[in-house]
């Protein structure tokens, strides 16, 4: 169940991408609606994650491309906003909740060029949108889970992006922010924006995503919800047996064989 | 002491070009180390700076003159190359960045020393004099050409990193972030190591390439225990550093001995300081706030124990001896002693001859702290599904550290109960 779009937000084709030669995304081909609300899902190792940096361009391909509006990321880079892992930094860090947030204006504002007012007061807003205004001066290490996660929103929302890359936002928060952040993504949709989401709980997919991207690790299906989530697409995407696929990555990775000659 | 007065009142030229140089090595070194420490790579300033030791004999070798500039570049190049070296090893080996840093470092200092020793052997020129000060550190060999030269690489040091300060900051919290943004990573990287290279070349006369690492790292390290905002970090790492360089340089021109290990011993000890002391992390505050908070259970548990003894008689005024306290509590002795004698000082008992009984604040903290000792029992077995014979343990501790907030809570959730799961009455304050 493929179901490709006319004039796509997002356009994947053919992405192959692998680490230390083991190929963890086969030949993603799909294309995305705008205005939506989209889950990335699919089980452990799926490459969920990786595809969206590989949109991102955090990580190399080794085939295929990506198109955002049609064009390069680098030409509309600003806008688009990423939301990394919230592991993936050290919390221990001498920052406050509004010098990060204060991050999420860097992009625009380019090197060498100081946060001017506007700036400030876009970080201030951000800051309220995810309910951390009271928490500004805060140091970030004293932050719990959840609080966390929206100072990472608070810092994608001060980006004011048109598509949102959202890697994980509802692990490790407690049920308030999960409400919280659903209901800000919510709103994000209501104003045109597109917000792709990596998650990995069914249950509440189908709760909260208008589209969904199956990936296990080629691409089982990409369309809306309802047609997704059918007993034998989501068979085949948790089946949990050990696909051949798998089982020649594993073999690429320990011949070191070229993915692509 | 006349020589403190001259070197204090920087009378002789030469001292005073020196305490300029020296401090300006100090805030540079200093504000390079933070970002090199921030993004977890303070051992590379360490293989950084035993691997100019080649390039600086090999410079030497080819002008015969210890001419800054030649200096300068032979560090340079060595230095960069022994980071190249790592990144090698690194991404075409299995090998991982601390053993790679090890084999680099010691293979390009083994590399200068028995350049040094060649030098030595063979008097390539008259002026080789004092080259082994590089290993050390001496302020006596510094000449105003080096001041001048070294003195400006430090300035422009200083410049390159508050023109990128926003850059190196978010870089060093989320790379990936960062090139998301579009940000030049690969470069500002490539800046921000050639910073630490020439930070590096900068200290090399003044405090040696042995131990110039730690004017990178230790500055930083020291910092990081005072604040948790990277601008004032940055201040105190600058301050430290430029402290510790003047007491070192001030020893060492008082007694003629390499100047680096001074200024390092210096700095170690306001580190060592630090770690300790500070009032938020240090080792000593964190273990004060334990003593508190044990200090704090003790008398809050007898202040327990005396309202639920009383609480079985049904004389909740009735005054206590310490054995009748000590026969019904498992506390020893002298904590009894030590906590009675606390909490009459507070406030919390009245002494009449060898009794203690309750004031009316100690009898209602006694209550609160029963009560919820009681609720928190009944939240376990109610709502967390835990046998009543496992949730005493557990209240024990909890009992202290319930805020009233969250009694109140407990009190919504549970729905105001009056009997714990051992039917015991849960007393609410009239």
């Amino acid at each position: 169940m493929i179901q490709q779009v006319d004039n796509p937000v997002v356009e994947v084709h053919d992405l192959t991408v692998s680490y230390n030669n083991k190929p963890v995304l086969w030949g993603i081909d799909f294309t995305l609606p705008a205005g939506q609300l989209v889950g990335v899902m699919g089980p452990n190792g799926a490459g969920k994650s990786t595809l969206i940096k590989s949109v991102m361009e955090l990580t190399d391909l080794s085939s295929g491309f990506v198109k955002i509006f049609d064009q390069d990321l680098n030409e509309v880079r600003n806008r688009i906003s990423y939301v990394p892992q919230r592991e993936s930094v050290d919390w221990d860090f001498p920052a406050s909740v509004y010098d990060i947030v204060l991050m999420g204006r860097y992009g625009k504002l380019g090197l060498f060029s100081r946060p001017k007012k506007a700036d400030k007061e876009a970080t201030f807003d951000a800051l309220r949108d995810v309910g951390m205004f009271e928490y500004k001066d805060r140091q970030i290490s004293q932050l719990s889970g959840g609080q966390q996660q929206r100072v990472f929103l608070a810092r994608a929302l001060a980006q004011n992006a048109d598509i949102y890359f959202m890697d994980e936002p509802f692990v490790g928060v407690d049920a308030s922010t999960e409400k919280a952040i659903i209901d800000l993504l919510k709103r994000m949709k209501d104003q045109g924006k597109t917000v792709i989401v990596v998650h990995h709980d069914l249950q509440s997919a189908a709760e909260y995503f208008d589209w969904i991207v199956l990936l296990n690790p080629r691409l089982i299906a990409s369309g809306p919800t309802k047609d997704v989530f059918t007993n034998e697409i989501l068979q085949k995407t948790y089946g949990g047996k050990l696909t051949l696929l798998s089982q020649v990555g594993d073999l690429m990775a320990t011949e070191g064989f070229p993915n692509r000659e | 002491m006349n020589n403190f007065i001259d070197f204090i009142l920087l009378r002789d030229p030469l001292v005073r070009n020196i305490i300029i140089g020296v401090i300006l090595l100090s805030i540079s070194s200093s504000i390079v180390g933070v970002f090199t420490f921030l993004r977890k790579r303070a051992l590379v300033g360490d293989a950084v700076s035993h691997a100019v030791l080649p390039g600086v004999c090999l410079a030497f070798i080819v002008q015969g003159s210890k001419n800054p500039f030649g200096l300068l570049i032979g560090a340079f190049i060595t230095g960069w190359i022994s980071l190249i070296c790592i990144d090698v090893i690194t991404s075409k080996t299995r090998l991982k960045e601390d053993t790679a840093i090890g084999i680099v470092l010691t293979a390009f200092f083994a590399f200068g020393t028995v350049l040094m020793s060649y030098i030595q052997n063979n008097s390539i020129s008259a002026n080789q004099g004092g080259l082994k000060d590089f290993l050390f550190g001496s302020v006596t060999s510094i000449r105003e050409q080096d001041i001048y030269v070294f003195g400006g690489v430090a300035v422009a040091l200083i410049i390159t990193s508050s023109l990128l300060f926003k850059e190196f900051f978010i870089l060093s919290f989320d790379e990936a972030f960062t090139k998301t943004i579009g940000f030049p990573i690969i470069f500002l990287k490539l800046v921000l190591t050639t910073l630490t290279v020439f930070a590096v070349v900068v200290g090399i006369q003044a405090v040696g390439v042995v131990l110039m690492a730690a004017m990178l790292i230790t500055p930083a390290a020291a910092a990081r225990f005072w604040t948790d905002r990277l601008r004032k970090m940055l201040v105190i790492a600058a301050s430290l550093s430029v402290v510790s360089s003047l007491g070192g340089v001030y020893i060492s021109y008082e007694n003629p001995s390499p100047t680096g290990p001074w200024m390092v011993m210096i700095l170690s000890l306001i580190a060592l300081i630090s770690f300790l002391i500070s009032p938020k992390k240090g080792i000593i505050s964190k273990l004060i706030r334990q003593k508190r908070f044990r200090n704090q259970i003790t008398k809050e548990n007898i202040l327990k124990a005396i309202y639920q003894i009383n609480e079985k008689v049904d004389l909740p005024d009735r005054a206590l001896s310490l054995n009748e306290i000590f026969d019904n509590r498992p506390m020893q002795r002298d904590q009894i002693a030590w906590g009675l004698k606390k909490l009459a000082q507070e406030g919390f008992l009245d002494k009449k001859e060898d009794k203690w009984g309750f004031t009316n604040e100690g009898f209602l903290r006694g209550q609160r702290l029963t009560k919820l000792h009681r609720l928190w029992e009944l939240y376990l077995t109610e709502k967390m599904n835990i046998a009543p014979d496992h949730v005493h343990e557990d209240a024990d501790t909890i009992e202290h550290i319930i805020t009233p907030e969250l009694e109140a809570k407990l009190e919504v959730i549970l729905d105001y109960p009056l009997k714990d799961p051992h039917d015991s009455i849960i007393p609410y304050r009239k």
